[in-house]
């Protein structure tokens, strides 16, 4: 697989084809299998991402200890704010609409990974849904995705415990932000800005689970982690260019996560975790989870 | 080699994709070692597996992965019921396993008959995992291939004879890795192979008599 962006979209740009089309071909050509076979898999993620969305907006999951659930419906039927009836509201619901229910131990697609798991899937289908954009040019969104991922996981990380939610959350925005450009007809090139926009936007981003669940803050960064991709994505569709190339970017990320101090990186020993009200919610939630012997 | 589908994937039972369906993974190869659900096992966690796991069910993943369940088996939520059920004698530990290793990573001391193994292996993220250890033996084993692992004795042509019993199969080898702990002691190996070996193939190796024992790692990734 690609270990820089910056060959991949070269290879799709000599070429005149799409990065999914690349990251496609390499895929089929390490693993020895049909690129239509890769393709049903990402047709069977999808499904499931869908269903997570879907799960989740109905609003009645609470997480395994209580301290989330309901949120993503407030967002659908909850009083107007000022993006109200724009994708952009839609799009967030998604994100916390997924993350309730991992929280809930539910079904999800990990993409990059489940602390992130709903960034990629709300970006991808609400702007679908927004735009009529069909499965097929999805699947191939979700293709290119991967590729990216693919390269933070070779060149940065893509785990909390070694990254920060830089590695989580912050991974899946710029895999939404560049996949999203790609379905919505952007070039391989502007594919690389607006990766390295939204990464750029997460750089420094902490991971501090309450009581050590992905729960809190969690479900909440993917939807700031979706917004993020976003606004990635609309500077990169404008012909903006952030000055520094997405494995630049990509690198300062692994290597700001290794200088992070451990009680940042999924060890509930800082940041929110360590607030008085985080401390307070993380014993009461974690006795109650012990007591239900969940 | 990271794929497509180590990304967008696995399809799994929430929250953590490395405290759960990585977790779970590692459960599933240490299974491979004693040839099915271990009657006892000793599970230690480390690093941020020992003080997150709990939250993220990491206990109840490596337990259904012991018993066979994968990453979106929804009994996994009820593992450690089914565990109590099942009379399954398994024990968590916390422990430190120094700075070098991953700070997810897990210790397996595991039983079944007269079987007896131990595995080392870290949750890496995502999903994605590496077996670090064998009994000892030093390995690196991601589980994105079945794999096959044997000791044997240190004898001259074994890996020859080994390759050729996998051709007759015809299975292809993707990689083979031979330790020693030392010259003339146990040799150690660990054959990656594109498709999965049968119980004929592994019954051939175990016939060896230079074979101590041997055992397929069955592939974890999509």
């Amino acid at each position: 697989m690609y270990r820089s962006l910056a060959t991949a979209i070269h290879d799709a740009e000599a070429r005149g084809v799409t990065l999914s089309t690349v990251a496609l071909e390499v895929e089929a050509k390490d693993q020895g299998r049909p690129v239509g076979e890769i393709r049903d898999a990402l047709r069977r993620a999808l499904v499931v991402m869908r269903e997570a969305v879907d799960r989740g907006l109905v609003g009645d999951l609470k997480s395994s200890s209580g301290l989330v659930g309901g949120d993503a419906a407030k967002l659908r039927t909850g009083p107007d704010g000022p993006l109200s009836g724009t994708p952009f509201r839609d799009v967030l619901a998604r994100a916390l609409a997924v993350q309730e229910v991992n929280a809930a131990m539910g079904v999800i697609v990990a993409a990059p990974t489940a602390g992130g798991a709903g960034v990629l899937p709300a970006v991808l289908t609400g702007l679908a849904s927004a735009r009529g954009i069909d499965d097929e040019r999805l699947i191939d969104a979700l293709a290119t995705a991967g590729l990216i991922g693919a390269v933070v996981a070779d060149r940065a990380s893509l785990s909390g415990a070694e990254g920060g939610c830089q590695a989580e959350t912050g991974a899946a925005a710029g895999m939404a932000a560049g996949a999203a450009v790609e379905m919505l007809g952007g070039t391989p090139r502007q594919v690389g800005h607006a990766t390295a926009l939204a990464q750029q936007g997460t750089l420094g981003l902490v991971c501090d689970p309450l009581g050590g669940l992905v729960e809190l803050p969690c479900v909440f960064r993917n939807a700031t982690g979706a917004a993020i991709a976003l606004a990635a994505i609309e500077m990169a569709m404008a012909g903006i260019e952030f000055a520094i190339p997405a494995d630049e970017v990509i690198d300062t990320m692994g290597e700001i996560g290794a200088s992070m101090d451990v009680r940042y990186r999924e060890t509930a020993g800082g940041g929110l975790a360590a607030t008085p009200t985080g401390r307070r919610l993380a014993k009461e939630r974690l006795y109650d989870l012990k007591r239900a012997g969940g | 080699m990271v794929s497509l589908l180590d990304i967008i994937g696995p399809v799994m039972v929430g929250p953590s994709s490395s405290h759960t369906a990585g977790a779970c993974r590692l459960g599933l190869l240490a299974r491979c070692l004693v040839g099915g659900t271990p009657e006892r096992a000793l599970i230690e966690l480390h690093g941020s597996f020992a003080r997150t796991g709990e939250g993220h069910g990491t206990d109840k993943a490596i337990v259904g992965g012991l018993m066979g369940f994968r990453p979106d088996d929804e009994r996994l939520r009820t593992a450690l019921e089914i565990m109590d059920r099942e009379g399954l004698d398994y024990r968590f530990e916390k422990t430190t396993l120094g700075d070098d290793a991953h700070p997810n990573t897990v210790r397996i001391t595991l039983e079944r008959g007269d079987r007896k193994s131990q595995m080392l292996g870290a949750s890496l993220g995502a999903g994605r995992v590496l077996v670090t250890e064998i009994d000892g033996y030093p390995v690196e084993v991601p589980g994105n291939s079945d794999t096959i692992v044997l000791v044997a004795e240190d004898v001259k042509g074994s890996i020859a004879r080994i390759a050729g019993l996998l051709a007759d199969a015809q299975l292809n080898i993707a990689t083979l890795k031979l330790t020693r702990k030392e010259r003339g002691g146990d040799a150690f190996m660990v054959i990656e192979v594109d498709e999965r070996p049968n119980e004929e193939v592994r019954d051939a190796i175990r016939a060896l008599g230079w074979v101590k024992w041997a055992f397929r790692l069955d592939k974890v990734s999509a």
